[in-house]
């Protein structure tokens, strides 16, 4: 789960993390009063989305005045703001961030994660700050410096000696990063963020070291411990479908092709968007609806793929492990009572209680295309679509 | 013979008296498989399923003689319980738990490092030796005794895989699911290394996916220390970057995660490349003829050292 560039630091703040001042603000008026609070004499206004590259796309602005906040508020407000990573439709900005002014004499990069690699929480640093990072990586990989924290050590000085040097940390800084370090090791393993990415950090122009941003990612898996995070979900950066998907707790990812499909089990439900490709379409979706599914849950899924416009064809396929296929079957079926049918759907069942399960959808009456295998059924999904075409 | 667990093993299931336990449970005996007794706390002394319920992992292995545990248990608890199994000196940990906070794993991870035993999963469909032994949720049927093995990730899709061989007469020595999260126990050059090791699995087929590069790294170590064919395929050539594909682990951070990227460097190394995962039995059925002629390049050797024997 994300969330904003605000709540990150809050989050940051309670664990002795230093970040600029600052405050949110819904509506025009808030972002002035905000901006009153903090003072002055500089401002920076930033639209808050679940997307990197906001300065380039004019979601970032530094201003010197109380009417240039209004005006930029104004202008942030309700407007789409399209980057690097938020596709070519953008996303609407709900609400900004007016912070105070920082001077700055560095740009430095942090980061902390999970790393997949070495099982470890790990460290990444570099002295190029405010910019791409994987470009960074890919054109200056020395300039990358990477350390993993051991979990019965936790951080120790020797890890904060290393990092200081690697970033050319002078005077009093290798202190403040030691204790900005323990803070971040504090907040990524005491609130499971998956990810913490911290750029830039910068050294002040007083030469003290300050978090300008905070991209946080936690894991989705460990919220049930984190009441006080999981509040801070905005529904309005999901994809309504994906949304949707999440309440029956199936795995949905809206894509641009033309078959929809259902499937059980990620890699099986990748495996079958594969061979679509393969045989010349596109997979409208990703859909895993998972172990435990019951007829209502397929039926929710069912839903979601028939309620994209672009879905020309349907495919079914289950791989029954703990899945019954006649469970399938029966949510299929009233599923298509419900919603009606009006592209052609394949379903291809296999394991656990298959013979019921074809039986049920051969005496529904229904017009649905069996398929015996994953070969069949991707070929006859991708004929019947061309067919109506 | 197989791998990690056989008609010997003395198998447990942690969370025994559950729903899901019991019916996976009652699955593997009707398999084969020696359960021989489970763990529920606070249910000690009982029966379920006509054996012994313990209260702890501890107990199960002095009294039992458990050396195998299926961790059944929701993923709030599994950390817990497979710290448990790893104390309670159990072998071979295959966890089914699926949705088990990954910092958890972090710290499980570093624990097992220094005991020995093996944690396949989490998230994994588990492991089976079939006719012998069963630890997991996949439908038994589909499997045969035979002389492939099989690693995966993914649980349906290795059900895909291992249907097509069966179907052509190419049954499994063992098939190991080691599970679709980011920071797993054994990993697939684990795996590859005990199927390399074992005199009767003929050649090992491995089904990874997008992200991560254990795909990758199992094929340079095979290239390196293998001399049995591997036959692979990699979910995800229609995944969009930087998007979790249901698995906690399968998300494209960067140009060598995505699926054509490990397969074309799979491929230099030596792997045989599936495309299509349709063509998976079909692939094996080609490359055991390929090794049975003897003018191919490994199975020469191969042929050698059973004249030798």
């Amino acid at each position: 789960m994300n969330i904003h560039e605000y709540q990150g630091k809050a989050v940051l703040k309670k664990f002795g993390v230093p970040v600029a001042h600052g405050l949110p603000a819904f509506t025009v008026d808030e972002a002035v009063a905000a901006a009153e609070e903090l003072g002055g004499p500089v401002w920076v206004v930033k639209a808050q989305i679940h997307a990197g590259g906001r300065g380039k796309g004019g979601g970032v602005k530094v201003v010197k005045s109380i009417d240039e906040v209004r005006s930029e508020a104004e202008r942030m407000l309700g407007m789409t703001l399209v980057t690097h990573q938020t596709g070519p439709d953008g996303k609407t900005v709900h609400r900004i961030y007016v912070e105070e002014g920082s001077s700055i004499s560095r740009e430095l990069y942090l980061s902390c994660l999970v790393d997949r690699e070495t099982s470890r929480i790990a460290f990444i640093a570099s002295t190029e700050g405010g910019m791409d990072i994987e470009q960074v990586a890919h054109d200056t990989p020395e300039k990358i410096f990477t350390m993993t924290i051991d979990p019965a050590t936790g951080i120790c000085p020797h890890h904060v000696r290393s990092m200081s040097k690697a970033l050319k940390l002078e005077a009093g800084q290798p202190k403040q990063l030691g204790s900005m370090l323990n803070g971040i090791y504090k907040a990524v393993t005491g609130t499971d963020m998956s990810l913490l990415e911290i750029n830039p950090l910068v050294v002040t122009g007083d030469g003290d070291l300050l978090c300008l941003d905070a991209k946080v990612n936690f894991d989705s898996n460990a919220l049930y411990r984190h009441p006080e995070i999981e509040e801070l979900h905005d529904e309005t950066e999901e994809d309504p479908k994906e949304l949707e998907a999440s309440k029956y707790d199936l795995s949905y990812i809206a894509l641009d092709g033309t078959i929809g499909c259902m499937v059980n089990g990620a890699g099986l439900a990748m495996a079958t968007m594969d061979i679509i490709k393969l045989y010349g379409e596109e997979p409208a979706n990703f859909l895993d609806v998972g172990g435990g599914a019951t007829t209502e849950k397929v039926t929710a899924a069912f839903k979601i793929i028939t309620s994209d416009p672009q879905v020309k064809g349907i495919l079914v396929n289950i791989f029954g492990g703990i899945m019954r296929c006649d469970v399938i079957a029966q949510g299929v079926i009233a599923a298509v009572r419900e919603v009606g049918l009006e592209v052609p759907l394949v379903v291809r069942l296999e394991g656990t209680n298959v013979e019921k399960g074809k039986k049920i959808i051969e005496d529904s009456g229904l017009n649905v295309i069996a398929a015996d295998d994953l070969d069949d059924a991707a070929q006859k999904v991708v004929k019947a679509v061309g067919e109506a075409a | 013979m197989s791998v990690f667990i056989n008609k010997h093993s003395r198998v447990i299931y942690q969370g025994f008296t559950g729903q899901h336990a019991t019916f996976h449970a009652e699955e593997a005996i009707k398999h084969g498989t020696n359960i021989v007794g489970g763990v529920t706390p606070g249910k000690g002394g009982a029966t379920h399923l006509d054996r012994p319920v313990f209260d702890t992992v501890s107990d199960a292995v002095q009294q039992a003689g458990a050396d195998v545990s299926g961790i059944f248990v929701p993923p709030q608890f599994a950390a817990d319980a497979i710290l448990e199994a790893v104390e309670a000196g159990i072998k071979t940990i295959v966890v089914i738990a699926d949705g088990i906070p990954v910092q958890d794993m972090v710290r499980v991870k570093r624990y097992v490092q220094d005991h020995d035993a093996v944690i396949f999963g989490p998230n994994t469909a588990g492991v089976i030796t079939p006719e012998e032994c069963k630890v997991g949720i996949m439908p038994a049927s589909i499997y045969q005794p035979g002389r492939i093995g099989v690693v995966s990730r993914s649980g349906t899709l290795n059900y895909e895989a291992v249907a097509q061989m069966t179907a052509r007469g190419h049954g499994q020595s063992t098939s190991v699911g080691i599970g679709g999260d980011p920071i797993n126990g054994a990993n697939f050059v684990d795996v590859l290394s005990a199927f390399n090791e074992d005199p009767e699995t003929d050649a090992v087929v491995l089904i990874g996916e997008i992200g991560g590069t254990q795909e990758v790294d199992a094929a340079t170590w095979a290239q390196a220390n293998m001399d049995k064919p591997v036959i692979g395929f990699i979910a995800g050539v229609s995944a969009p970057v930087g998007r979790r594909m249901g698995h906690a682990g399968a998300i494209i951070s960067g140009e060598a995660d995505t699926a054509n990227a490990k397969m074309n460097r799979m491929e230099e190394l030596g792997v045989h490349v599936v495309r299509n995962p349709a063509d998976i039995g079909e692939t094996v059925d080609r490359v055991l003829k390929q090794k049975s002629t003897p003018a191919g390049g490994t199975s020469h050797r191969v042929q050698g050292e059973a004249v030798e024997s």
